[in-house]
């Protein structure tokens, strides 16, 4: 059963500064969803506060399946994901950096191996699986993030700036991938980036931010 | 000069013939410095995780006072326990004082404030975004606190490895509860301390040797364990 996420009048402030101000916006429709906007606009605040890593002040995030709105416990947080815009890799392979998620989740042998090698072939990291993943460049890490966050199926995957770190090269890889997921239509995806041809190019839906505000909801390509 | 090497010669040809009063002394030395070692690593490093991983109050004032005592002097140590192991003293009912156990009770305070102070760093020093990488990937608070500990694995070693090195090396503690008793308490610090004493440098340097090549063992694992986990980063 699919996952729609619905936020409601959200609000966060900082030592007194607003972050987020009354922002609303129903992510229901699967595809990809691009929050653009200059920095400080508020989109990072606003996808950690969506993927449940952190809490907003006032407002609601429900996420709903099946017409029924779910907890936010630990087994909706296991049916989402959020890859940070610094990819915090662990003192340890690339395999195995991959293999987090279904570590945690109890899932190993076989099934897991097949998982990890197929997440790994999709983000063009197959060669460097033995590698250790603290020399990886930028570009591979932030594409291990992206395996790493794959491997465990989330419904719901949220990429915060993607590409803010790394080369033309790399982020002509990212984009693809995430293209191809936006092809398969198996997984929702909500990312920021304040590269608006990088948005126009990867958007089904977009929302623009700026003063911790959403601006424009439907998505208009020629607008932006 | 030619005293010295020709100390060093016997010293030699007594290691080559280790007898078994010998080895009774090095096996002695392991044993009372790897339990010493253990009870530290139990309870220090769970010490070191809690105050590393979570924030409360004097948190800050514990990790002072563990960093203060990682210069513990071990004559301070083997008096403090020497009173609480005497006839008089609140345990002397257990009978503990002059045994490898009390050796044992005394080297596990000198090495857990060590262990402790060391795991301590090593998990505080531990980038946040690890953290919080794992909680985006459904880690349990469990779990979270797992991986943390787990990638300073290679600080908490070099840890457990300096206190090893202080305790093999000690010598103060161990002879005021132990007694260095012939063939019960005698280990290598105390032989070689006592056969100085008597002039019978053969076997005082002999021991020297030993304990020096023990403590290079270590110190090449600790190299080898830190250079293992300080991997070149290119990002």
């Amino acid at each position: 059963m699919s996952l729609h996420l619905t936020a409601s009048n959200i609000f966060k402030s900082y030592n007194g500064e607003s972050v987020l101000k009354n922002c609303s916006f129903s992510f229901d429709q699967g595809g990809v969803y691009v929050l653009t906007g200059p920095n400080g606009s508020g989109k990072s605040t606003f996808l950690r506060i969506c993927s449940l890593i952190e809490c907003q002040d006032s407002g609601q995030i429900h996420y709903v399946s099946g017409g029924q709105v779910l907890d936010n416990d630990l087994a909706l947080k296991r049916r989402i994901t959020l890859v940070l815009p610094k990819v915090g890799l662990f003192n340890m392979s690339v395999f195995r950096n991959a293999a987090y998620g279904l570590t945690i989740r109890g899932i190993k042998g076989p099934v897991a191996i097949r998982r990890i090698d197929k997440v790994l072939d999709f983000v063009g990291l197959s060669h460097k699986k033995v590698q250790n993943a603290r020399t990886v460049s930028s570009g591979e890490a932030q594409r291990l993030g992206i395996a790493r966050a794959l491997v465990i199926e989330p419904e719901i995957l949220f990429l915060d700036e993607p590409t803010a770190s790394v080369d033309q090269k790399n982020t002509g890889i990212i984009e693809g991938i995430i293209n191809t997921m936006k092809q398969d239509g198996k997984v929702t995806v909500i990312m920021t980036t304040h590269d608006r041809d990088q948005a126009a190019r990867l958007a089904d839906h977009l929302l623009v931010m700026k003063g911790g505000e959403i601006l424009s909801v439907p998505f208009e390509k020629e607008k932006i | 000069m030619s005293s010295i090497l020709e100390g060093f010669s016997q010293a030699l040809t007594l290691i080559l013939h280790l007898d078994a009063e010998l080895l009774g002394i090095i096996l002695l030395s392991i044993k009372v410095s790897g339990g010493a070692l253990l009870i530290a690593t139990l309870t220090g490093l769970p010490l070191g995780a809690l105050l590393g991983l979570k924030k409360f109050p004097l948190g800050g004032f514990f990790v002072t006072i563990l960093n203060t005592f990682m210069g513990l002097p071990p004559v301070v140590v083997g008096l403090f326990i020497y009173l609480l192991l005497s006839r008089s003293g609140p345990l002397g009912f257990m009978s503990l004082l002059y045994t490898p156990a009390a050796m044992i009770v005394a080297q596990s305070v000198l090495a857990f404030p060590i262990v402790a102070a060391i795991s301590h760093s090593a998990i505080a020093g531990v980038d946040p975004i690890l953290r919080q990488t794992a909680v985006t990937l459904g880690a349990t608070p469990v779990q979270v606190s797992l991986a943390v500990i787990r990638e300073a694995r290679y600080g908490i070693m070099s840890g457990v490895m300096a206190a090893f090195g202080r305790v093999m090396a000690e010598v103060g503690a161990i002879l005021i509860v132990g007694g260095n008793i012939a063939g019960y308490t005698r280990v290598m610090t105390t032989t070689i301390a006592l056969e100085t004493d008597k002039g019978n440098f053969e076997l005082a340097l002999a021991l020297g040797i030993i304990l020096l090549s023990i403590s290079l063992m270590i110190n090449t694992a600790l190299y080898m364990i830190q250079r293992r986990g300080m991997v070149r980063t290119n990002r």
